[in-house]
């Protein structure tokens, strides 16, 4: 019988992977801090080799850094010149539309040496996005805009693939990587990660993404389907005020229309979220988002409608249910302290005297 | 007149042979921060220092016109790492422009929530970001003597802390191979929990609103708090003695040290920590329930508290252009002519700005920033002065230290300092802190501030846990007070963001955002000379900065310089909340190479 290869024994195709994180797009610097938070893995399982079959994982990135300034902008560099391959790009940050004014700029990361200029964050994604391994957008506002993007805005900004082009293809193949939130959930950022540092090691697949290039195991769901107070909403109790337990859409949720997974996986380890700890869900995941979702303390128009149809059918199986939950909270009649057995028990020789 | 905070720089001579450095961008802070320096390398000195940053987003524009309820949605995601300070300080602004004020649970939990902000935050940046300014690779490279020494320097504290020479420290805190530095990364995941308990996600929360929160106040929500809070508390009583140990080393190892980043103490802090009992947040009552907060705002000039009133500290905020890509507003409307207790408000006070941007090449001569400059306007003296934070802690301590109010069983105010008392734990005895008003306002104090404010976070989240409890032991459980959205109104929010003071103005009309102005620390700390010339708080604690690397002017890595501008905890995205970015480099400059690390 063959020995299974595990992974502690393959080596992986490529050696080292660099991961450049641009932070510049325009952005909060939240993704970055978010994904801080993540431990399934965290950072530093990823960065010291803590999960098996990796290659050497070398994470670029300013919040983070060792390094300052060219010292930083070297891995920068390296990566345009074909130095550094293979790399993940992952980049931060709503992309800004350097083409509507004529001179200055939105965003930039470093100083051109030879002439003193700074480098816009687009330069860098059009030096950049040809040699990389693979291109992730990292938050809302990187994968479709975000709230940068919103109306009235003076940037004219957009997501990544609106800049790249939806059709785009990294040099390994890869679509752009898609993986929102504001900011994003921290697992789902690393978890992401890991599966593309597989993949490049040659020990995955080709990572399945639906047609938003979204993760289909973490966005395939919407946050509804994996709220635990559906069950409120199913017997059409619903809050009307904010701090009660019960279903939030009559309060502005947009749970039930929104593709996320943060009320299966909570923010960190289970604990927090959006609904399922009181907060109403504002799509922030969503390519419409914030625009579509605005004002976000009203009811979504949607929600109006399917609560009043939900209602008679709820409130009936509320009522039944209460009927039921009173009988099934009284303990059988036969637990007693008394002389008698009544459980149907009939004994032979210990029966009490009367 | 302007106040000329640092005796000016003269305009460098022929005889000054002056080096023209920087550093784009400067890593380890939040935001695309760029530092430009003139370095006279004979007299080991920085002569002149801009401050820049490269990224424009525009809140203050596109929040006009959108529901006000709308507004701590939208202006948390300003910032990525205290979106939750903008959320609740927005919040705040709000309460008092539709008129509501919370039950005492929704404050409590509030508070517990930004008490985790504080205690993550301050973590996170104290130990994996400060911190490897002073760890053992990068002391190696910039003064080895200094690392020499540390190895033969026994901790005064090594039995609070368990290591024995500073040098062990230093390994310590080398980045993912150092214990110290996985630790505090787990610490702050721990705060961030508690954060998550309270406020539902971290960074952006989800269940802050006007009127209170969504948060189901439960004993269990308040008991996975308060023992995940209990490790923290049992770490702080290791790591302030262990930053003492540091920071006191650093003074001792390299004398002369108290002069890097020192500037003329110009300390604002906007208070921390409304007291339910006490705010109802009605502006005319805002001086009183301003003093009641847990942590006393307050301006500082020169050592003397001059004012601990919110009101007045409203009403001194002036932002002023100069250096910055903006024209002034003179053609725009005011908006609020007169304050609700009738006190004239300025035309450039917040609530009567109008942001108009004009990009245009950058010119250290001329116009360098996209940052304003927020300054205050002493009316005792007439100066616009521009105050820092401190990086948050600093100017926190200093404030509640001098006004004497702050006494809640965990934490007291004593005019010279503030005591903070962490209870037993579970191998550690009670143990009694003490900060005491430094001598200086310089780099080192700024970031032994920060530990000490870590320990005062615990001890107020013990007290706030304490009073949620008996909340709902009494079965005080609502968290939320209906409110109707007025069609005219103002509001404005004071709070202390992690790295320092965090204002929000509102303007409401026919229902909507007519005008909204957040002012957060980094603007204050981050501004670019102002229409009188003062220079910026950044950019005069490095101006005169002696410098004690050790390296020449061809390997020189700049250690005192980004240690002095990380003291002040840069957030470049709370800095340029509404426009950041630079025109372009006029100068020739050189910038230093070094080898690819690691």
């Amino acid at each position: 019988m063959a020995i299974p290869t595990v992974l502690a024994d393959r080596e992986p195709d490529v050696k080292e992977v660099h991961v450049l994180w641009m932070t510049s797009g325009l952005s909060c610097d939240g993704d970055t801090i978010s994904t801080t938070n993540a431990s399934l893995p965290s950072i530093e399982d990823v960065v010291m080799g803590n999960i098996p079959g990796l290659p050497k994982v070398s994470l670029h990135n300013p919040v983070l850094a060792y390094e300052a300034g060219e010292e930083l902008m070297q891995f920068w560099y390296d990566a345009e010149q074909g130095k550094l391959d293979p790399f993940l790009l992952v980049i931060e940050g709503s992309i800004p539309n350097e083409q509507i004014k004529k001179e200055g700029y939105w965003a930039a990361m470093g100083t051109d040496r030879r002439t003193g200029q700074p480098i816009t964050t687009c330069e860098w994604i059009d030096r950049l996005a040809p040699k990389a391994w693979g291109v992730v957008a990292a938050g809302t506002c990187a994968t479709y805009g975000g709230v940068h993007a919103m109306t009235g805005n003076p940037t004219g900004c957009m997501g990544l693939a609106d800049y790249l082009g939806w059709q785009w293809r990294s040099k390994a193949d890869l679509p752009v990587v898609n993986v929102p939130g504001c900011p994003v959930q921290p697992d789902n950022m690393m978890e992401t990660l890991l599966y593309l540092l597989y993949e490049a090691a040659g020990l995955a697949p080709m990572i399945p993404l639906d047609e938003e290039l979204r993760p289909t195991w973490l966005f395939g769901k919407t946050v509804h389907e994996g709220c635990d107070r559906a069950g409120y909403y199913e017997q059409a109790d619903f809050s009307h005020e904010y701090g009660s337990p019960k279903c939030l859409v009559k309060t502005g949720c947009w749970g039930p229309v929104a593709n996320c997974n943060v009320t299966k996986r909570g923010w960190m380890d289970g604990v927090g979220g959006c609904p399922n700890v009181g907060g109403v869900c504002i799509g922030c995941t969503m390519p419409g988002f914030p625009d579509k979702f605005m004002p976000f303390m009203d009811e979504p128009s949607g929600a109006r409608l399917s609560s009043i149809a939900v209602a008679s059918y709820g409130t009936t199986i509320r009522t039944l249910r209460g009927i039921t939950n009173d009988t099934v909270n009284k303990e059988p009649k036969w637990r007693h302290p008394t002389t008698e057995l009544n459980t149907g028990y009939k004994p032979q020789y210990y029966e009490s005297e009367k | 007149m302007g106040t000329v905070t640092m005796p000016e720089t003269k305009a460098p001579t022929e005889s000054r042979r002056l080096i023209e450095m920087s550093w784009d961008p400067i890593t380890r802070v939040v935001g695309s921060l760029g530092i430009h320096t003139k370095i006279d390398f004979e007299r080991r000195a920085v002569a002149e220092c801009y401050a820049t940053s490269s990224i424009f987003r525009g809140y203050s524009i596109f929040m006009q016109g959108k529901d006000p309820r709308d507004a701590h949605f939208i202006s948390s995601r300003i910032c990525g790492i205290c979106g939750d300070n903008h959320a609740t300080c927005s919040v705040y602004a709000q309460n008092m422009a539709f008129g509501v004020r919370p039950p005492s649970m929704a404050e409590w939990i509030i508070n517990l929530g930004e008490a985790a902000e504080y205690m993550f935050d301050h973590c996170l940046f104290q130990d994996n970001l400060v911190a490897v300014d002073f760890c053992e690779r990068m002391v190696q490279e910039t003064n080895p003597a200094v690392l020499h020494k540390a190895n033969r320097t026994e901790a005064p504290h090594a039995s609070a802390h368990g290591y024995r020479t500073i040098g062990d420290i230093m390994r310590a805190l080398n980045p993912f191979s150092g214990e110290l530095y996985r630790e505090a990364l787990q610490m702050s995941r721990l705060c961030r929990e508690m954060f998550c308990l309270m406020e539902g996600r971290h960074v952006h929360p989800s269940t802050l609103y006007p009127g209170g929160v969504g948060t189901v106040p439960s004993i269990q929500v308040f008991t996975d708090y308060l023992t995940r809070l209990m490790k923290y508390v049992d770490y702080m009583k290791r790591m302030v003695p262990l930053h003492d140990d540091l920071f006191n080393f650093i003074y001792d190892a390299m004398p002369g040290y108290e002069q890097v980043g020192k500037r003329r103490i110009l300390l604002a802090c906007w208070g921390a920590w409304n007291d339910p009992a006490v705010c109802d947040y009605d502006y005319k009552r805002m001086a009183d329930w301003g003093r009641a907060m847990y942590v006393t705002p307050g301006i500082i000039i020169d050592g003397r508290l001059v004012t601990n009133n919110l009101v007045d500290i409203n009403l001194g905020i002036r932002i002023l252009l100069g250096s910055s890509f903006y024209e002034d507003w003179t053609a725009s409307p005011t908006f609020v002519s007169h304050d609700p207790l009738g006190n004239p408000v300025d035309r450039q006070h917040p609530w009567n700005q109008t942001t108009i941007p004009r990009p245009q090449s950058r010119d250290f001569k001329s116009r360098y920033s996209w940052v304003m400059s927020p300054r205050w306007y002493n009316k005792e003296t007439g100066d616009y002065l521009a105050m820092d934070t401190g990086g948050g802690p600093l100017a926190r301590l200093w404030s509640t230290a001098l006004s004497g109010l702050v006494d809640f069983g965990y934490v007291k105010a004593t005019g010279q300092g503030v005591e903070i008392r962490l209870p037993k734990t579970g191998l550690k005895p009670e143990m009694k802190l003490e900060w005491k008003i430094p001598p200086w306002s310089n780099t080192i104090e700024r970031d032994r501030a920060r530990s000490y404010f870590q320990a005062y976070a615990a001890a107020a989240a013990l007290y706030f846990v304490e009073q949620a409890m008996k909340d709902v032991y009494a079965g005080r459980s609502r968290t939320f007070t209906e409110f109707e959205v007025p069609n005219d109104a103002i509001g404005c929010g004071f709070h202390e963001s992690v790295r320092g003071v965090l204002s929000h103005h509102m303007v409401i009309r026919d229902g909507t955002i007519a005008n909204y102005h957040p002012y957060p620390p980094t603007p204050w700390n981050a501004s670019p000379r102002d229409i009188y010339g003062t220079p910026g708080p950044y950019e005069d604690a490095v101006q005169n900065s002696p410098l004690f690397e050790e390296s020449s002017a061809e390997t020189f890595k700049g250690i005192d310089i980004m240690r002095t501008v990380r003291s002040f905890d840069p957030c470049l995205p709370c800095g340029v909340h509404m426009y950041t970015g630079g025109g372009r480099l006029i100068e020739a400059r050189h910038s230093p190479m070094f080898g690819v690390q690691g």
